[in-house]
């Protein structure tokens, strides 16, 4: 099966790069090429210009969170966080400075199994931080976030963008991700269909709205 | 990154429970075993008494071989893998540090268990089996368990799923090796399974100058054979997760 076909783009520092696209638009897939999970059949990602699976100490370079879950249910939240700590040679104290830094510090005791959507959704945000990386990748990071962490969220990308970090989202909510990127990378069916800033990409389209702009894309491609 | 296995291993509760449970399983199956015997009960334990120190241990691995199962499939049942390997992509590292750990932590675990089993077949017994080929026993019995570990990682690295992994190796060590391997014909073919291989060395194939129990290796070649079989099970368990997408 054809996930992602013929998909080339390049994501910048200093600004969160949105990566939108329809359910099975072949987003999740690219993300996990790029952290080397899955193998494309050819081409490769170079995040500044080395390959993922080429590097010593990966999460200091790349943080990511994947929409899958990867925390074992039985594992406390702090215990996670210390053993990726401990395979990239990150110091100890920067488990706890994650967890506090997305609010979960007072409850990293617990088994991950008993933790929120919510909560651990920021586990896995903590993760991505935890090296202190200057890229950033969030595969549909707001995904069970009340809508009190979808403002956290947003404003924590916006921010470390701000620090000079390249921060790339994904998304299929419009509406979250025209608040919150500034350039935006639109995939459907495994194609690229516009790599463009959000607000040249509503004006072209003819539209007023990112929605309205991407549905229009997005029903043109299907033809 | 033996570390960060340790870290994973110690902090989910099936490690806590099979790890302690190889020692208390062994050690009272050695005790209740050699009491039997003295009140008279094994004739079988009668031309080599060693086998009553060792025989335990059959039982008392196979907590230890899901522990070596569980180490690999809780990564793919979990999602645990993706973090793994995203954390460190060469994934010959990720295994060789996965293999290490489990490795050394049953390691750890055998050199408790077999003394203290040794220990409490003695108590019951009520005397000391000091005797010819003990030492070499009990150096083969703490090679053993870390092996039948490592074995049981590399199966379970090929098959990626407890239940599959449990099924094929608990009759293996149960029914192949156990039951069917008392039929002479059958015999000559289990003798060359994994755990089998260990048997001279740990005095459970039975009286070695007899005919009808005499293997076709010795102690030592035994041995040999299993770790032909854990490189093999490694190798195959390599080949594996090199090649699929995680």
């Amino acid at each position: 099966m054809v996930a992602v076909e013929g998909l080339s783009f390049t994501v910048r520092p200093g600004v969160v790069t949105g990566f939108l696209g329809p359910n099975g638009a072949g987003k999740s897939t690219t993300m996990r090429m790029m952290l080397g999970l899955d193998r494309p059949t050819s081409g490769d990602v170079r995040i500044d210009g080395e390959r993922y699976r080429d590097m010593r100490h990966p999460l200091r370079r790349v943080g990511a969170l994947l929409e899958a879950k990867s925390v074992h249910g039985g594992r406390s939240g702090f215990n996670h966080l210390l053993w990726l700590a401990q395979t990239n040679g990150i110091a100890r104290s920067r488990v706890r400075t994650v967890l506090e830094q997305v609010g979960i510090a007072d409850v990293a005791g617990r088994r991950a199994k008993a933790l929120s959507l919510g909560m651990g959704q920021r586990l896995g945000i903590a993760a991505a931080l935890l090296g202190d990386p200057p890229v950033l990748l969030f595969d549909e990071p707001v995904n069970g976030l009340d809508p009190e962490g979808v403002v956290w969220a947003r404003e924590l990308f916006r921010g470390l963008a701000a620090e000079g970090r390249t921060v790339f989202v994904s998304s299929h909510l419009m509406t979250e991700m025209a608040m919150t990127a500034d350039h935006l990378v639109v995939v459907a069916r495994g194609r690229l269909l516009a790599d463009t800033t959000v607000s040249e990409f509503v004006a072209e389209s003819g539209t007023d709205s990112l929605e309205a702009a991407f549905l229009r894309l997005t029903a043109g491609g299907a033809r | 990154m033996i570390a960060a296995e340790w870290t994973k291993i110690r902090s989910v509760r099936s490690s806590l429970w099979t790890l302690p449970l190889t020692v208390v399983l062994s050690g009272a199956l050695g005790y209740l075993l050699a009491l039997s015997v003295r009140s008279g009960g094994g004739q079988a334990f009668e031309k080599d008494p060693l086998m009553i120190a060792f025989l335990p241990l059959t039982l008392g691995q196979l907590p230890l071989v899901v522990f070596g199962v569980l180490a690999m499939t809780s990564e793919y049942s979990t999602g645990t893998i993706r973090a793994s390997l995203a954390a460190i992509p060469d994934r010959a590292r990720f295994y060789a540090s996965k293999v290490a750990a489990t490795t050394l932590v049953a390691a750890v675990v055998g050199v408790v268990a077999v003394p203290v089993t040794f220990l409490a077949a003695q108590a019951g017994l009520g005397r000391s089996l000091a005797m010819d080929g003990v030492a070499q026993a009990l150096v083969g019995a703490c090679l053993y368990l870390p092996l039948m570990t490592a074995f049981a990682l590399g199966v379970a690295t090929m098959l990626r799923s407890s239940p599959l992994a449990m099924g094929i190796l608990l009759p293996v060590l149960f029914l192949g090796s156990q039951g069917l391997g008392n039929i002479p014909k059958v015999r000559e073919v289990t003798q060359f399974l994994p755990d089998q291989t260990a048997w001279v060395m740990l005095h459970l194939a039975g009286p070695q100058d007899e005919a009808r129990w005499a293997r076709d290796y010795g102690a030592w070649s035994g041995m040999g054979l299993l770790v032909l079989w854990v490189v093999a099970a490694l190798l195959g368990g390599y080949a594996v997760l090199r090649q699929r997408d995680a």
